[in-house]
């Protein structure tokens, strides 16, 4: 008699026998009555985008409780933070929200900017809501994509990926990089705008708007995916406000909060911008209000395209537009620097949009935070100086002591920097307040009471960002 | 209200449990007691003039190695709160010792301050009295220390932890 014959006669017993159909059938143990069962969904799972676990106690189908369990992504930003100059936290922001990194940038530049006290150019202003906006459409895209293709609309998740991309190659012309783009700097940013980026992002709008227009056909009214999401996942206003939800969440549920209008930042205040709300705080009125938020931001964003100031144009200090900037270079190795400083040199193609001419436009002229030109750096020994001073450990961007919270409107709702500084060149403490924790910590109210089907879309509508959640 | 303005009404409701009261680059910061944190926190959110119905952020600063705090407190612990009915917002802060890392938890009043306290607890090491269900958040329950003091040392390797359940 070998085990297999064992396993059989087991099998073949009665008890065993029942407890299997008890079990396939979902019926629990017999003298105990039915029994919830506990499910991990995640932390690695196909239908969860970001890497979260969620411990659900299921009695059938229906969700009884739910424990969120975040962490996953940790990676010590905060910390990270503190052990270098305030400029080198810059790429760390980028990976926070990894979806519209141009938003976190200009978040944290604003933090030290006010610490510092100093004002960005009016171009680096426009420059900066106009990227910001195009990043809240690719979030807004992945969102709207990656909630339909859970409900098994794929066709829209592909549109929309599309769309993305044109964007992201408008994004990818401007800052070098699609993803990690550290495109801004405290007191400016890292280049001017390219020559034909006004063209560029007419057409990335003029597909996305396609796109939208297409998937408002294929979706907004569509049976099964209003079935699937009205109703679900409800978060009501003053449970959103208990939960310091805010972004699009608190919006659906008919709260018109929006950090650009309630303490407006850069130029929003001169930008024409209707706030779209729901009512019902429902994966379906987050939809719709992100749906209405796009077109929103291509407005922003065109509006601050056409309002946007040219700087001044670099002539020499004759007024004589430059000639055979070779020569100066040549002159300049040879120790002759005189007029080297009002000359344009040909840079790096690696140093696109950051010659002087660019650099002022962009650059707020305050010689404590802004890294000078190359042409002065490389050509005066007063740009040598203040690049040094700059660079050098232990000096650098020296904020006066002080500390501030600095909100501005990410992609997921407020998104706030609280920056403490101690008057040395790194930052005595950087917090980073994450849009997406609030919703991640309330969802378990959506989640419960409701069927296991729709955790999914649930959590989708929240749009976790790992990279922001955990940082 | 003007930063200004709720710092006059703060102090004119809660009296001694506000021990100091700034206006620093544009926004309000107010000094707390800790024994009477609680009580005012709840003046916070339930005055009508004040009504700060949403906390939008909690966390804490370690001043250990702050230039000019070595007699102070340790560590403070930072509320921005904000309203959205009223559209203005307060920094409360409170300092607490090294000794007795204790500050009263603000759950009752704001549901989300039971994610912040965790992750304050998981990573300054700092207890909220009354908190539900005190666990560290980001961190696992295997990490020895709390990794944004000021002492624990950036480049320090934990123990490596297989699955649990």
């Amino acid at each position: 008699m070998g085990p297999s014959s064992d396993t059989a006669r087991v099998l073949a017993s009665g008890e065993t026998a029942h407890r299997t159909r008890e079990f396939f059938l979902g019926e629990g143990v017999p003298e105990t009555g039915t029994e919830n069962l506990l499910v991990n969904i995640g932390p690695s799972h196909p239908a969860m985008h970001g890497i979260v676990r969620i411990v659900t106690e299921l009695d059938g189908e229906r969700v009884v409780k739910a424990d969120v369990e975040i962490g996953y992504l940790h990676r010590a930003f905060e910390k990270e933070c503190e052990i270098g100059p305030y400029n080198a936290a810059m790429p760390y922001t980028d990976r926070l929200n990894y979806v519209s990194p141009l938003i976190n940038n200009f978040g944290f530049c604003g933090a030290v900017e006010t610490l510092l006290g100093i004002e960005p150019t009016e171009r680096c202003q426009y420059i900066r809501v106009i990227m910001s906006e195009i990043s809240r459409i690719c979030d807004h895209l992945t969102c709207v994509g990656a909630s339909a293709m859970e409900l098994g609309a794929f066709t829209v998740f592909l549109y929309m990926i599309k769309a993305r991309e044109f964007l992201w190659e408008v994004v990818e012309s401007v800052t070098g990089a699609r993803l990690t783009i550290s495109y801004g700097r405290v007191g400016g940013l890292k280049a001017d705008l390219p020559p034909d980026f006004e063209a560029q992002m007419r057409r990335a709008f003029a597909e996305t708007r396609t796109v939208l227009a297409e998937s408002h056909k294929l979706l907004t009214g569509n049976r099964i995916f209003v079935d699937r999401m009205k109703g679900v996942g409800v978060l009501s206003r003053d449970e959103a406000i208990a939960y310091a939800v805010t972004g699009p969440l608190l919006r659906a549920a008919g709260v018109p909060f929006d950090v650009r209008r309630a303490t407006p930042y850069l130029v929003y205040d001169r930008l024409d911008f209707e706030i779209p709300i729901g009512e019902a705080g429902d994966n379906y009125d987050r939809y719709l209000v992100r749906m209405a938020e796009m077109e929103q931001s291509m407005r922003i964003a065109e509006q601050a395209l056409a309002q946007l100031p040219g700087g001044p144009i670099n002539v020499d200090h004759e007024g004589r537009p430059f000639t055979a900037p070779a020569e100066y270079v040549d002159r300049g190795k040879l120790g002759k620097t005189e007029r080297l400083l009002i000359t344009d040199i040909r840079l790096s193609p690696n140093l696109a949009g950051q010659g002087r001419r660019q650099h002022v436009q962009v650059n707020a002229p305050d010689k404590r935070a802004v890294l000078p030109p190359k042409e002065a750096t490389y050509g005066s020994i007063e740009g040598l100086m203040n690049h040094f001073m700059l660079i050098m450990d232990g000096f650098g961007i020296r904020p006066p002591a002080g500390e501030v919270y600095f909100p501005v409107e990410g992609a997921n709702g407020e998104l706030g920097f609280y920056v403490v500084s101690d008057g040395s060149d790194r930052p005595y403490r950087v917090r980073c307040r994450p849009p997406c924790l609030p919703p991640m910590a309330a969802l378990h109210r959506m989640l419960e009471g409701g069927m296991v089907a729709d955790i999914v879309p649930s959590f989708g509508s929240v749009n976790m960002i790992g990279g922001e959640l955990d940082r | 209200m003007t930063p200004a303005d709720l710092l006059a009404r703060l102090a004119e409701l809660a009296g001694s449990a506000l021990r100091d009261g700034q206006v620093r680059l544009g926004h309000a910061t107010a000094l707390a007691e800790r024994t009477a944190l609680a009580d005012l926190l709840r003046v916070c959110r339930d005055d009508a003039a004040l009504r700060f119905d949403m906390l939008m952020d909690l966390t804490a600063v370690d001043y250990l190695t702050y230039p000019g705090r070595e007699q102070a407190p340790r560590f403070e612990v930072v509320y921005h709160l904000y309203s959205v009915s009223h559209n203005h917002r307060l920094r409360v802060k409170v300092e607490v010792d090294e000794d007795d890392p204790v500050v009263p938890s603000a759950v009752p009043l704001w549901p989300i301050a039971n994610w912040f306290e965790r992750e304050v607890w998981d990573m300054f090491g700092i207890r909220f009295a009354g908190h539900p269900d005190l666990r560290r958040l980001l961190l696992y329950e295997e990490f020895v220390g709390h990794p944004l003091r000021k002492d624990y040392p950036v480049n320090r390797r934990q123990p490596l932890v297989g699955p649990r359940n």
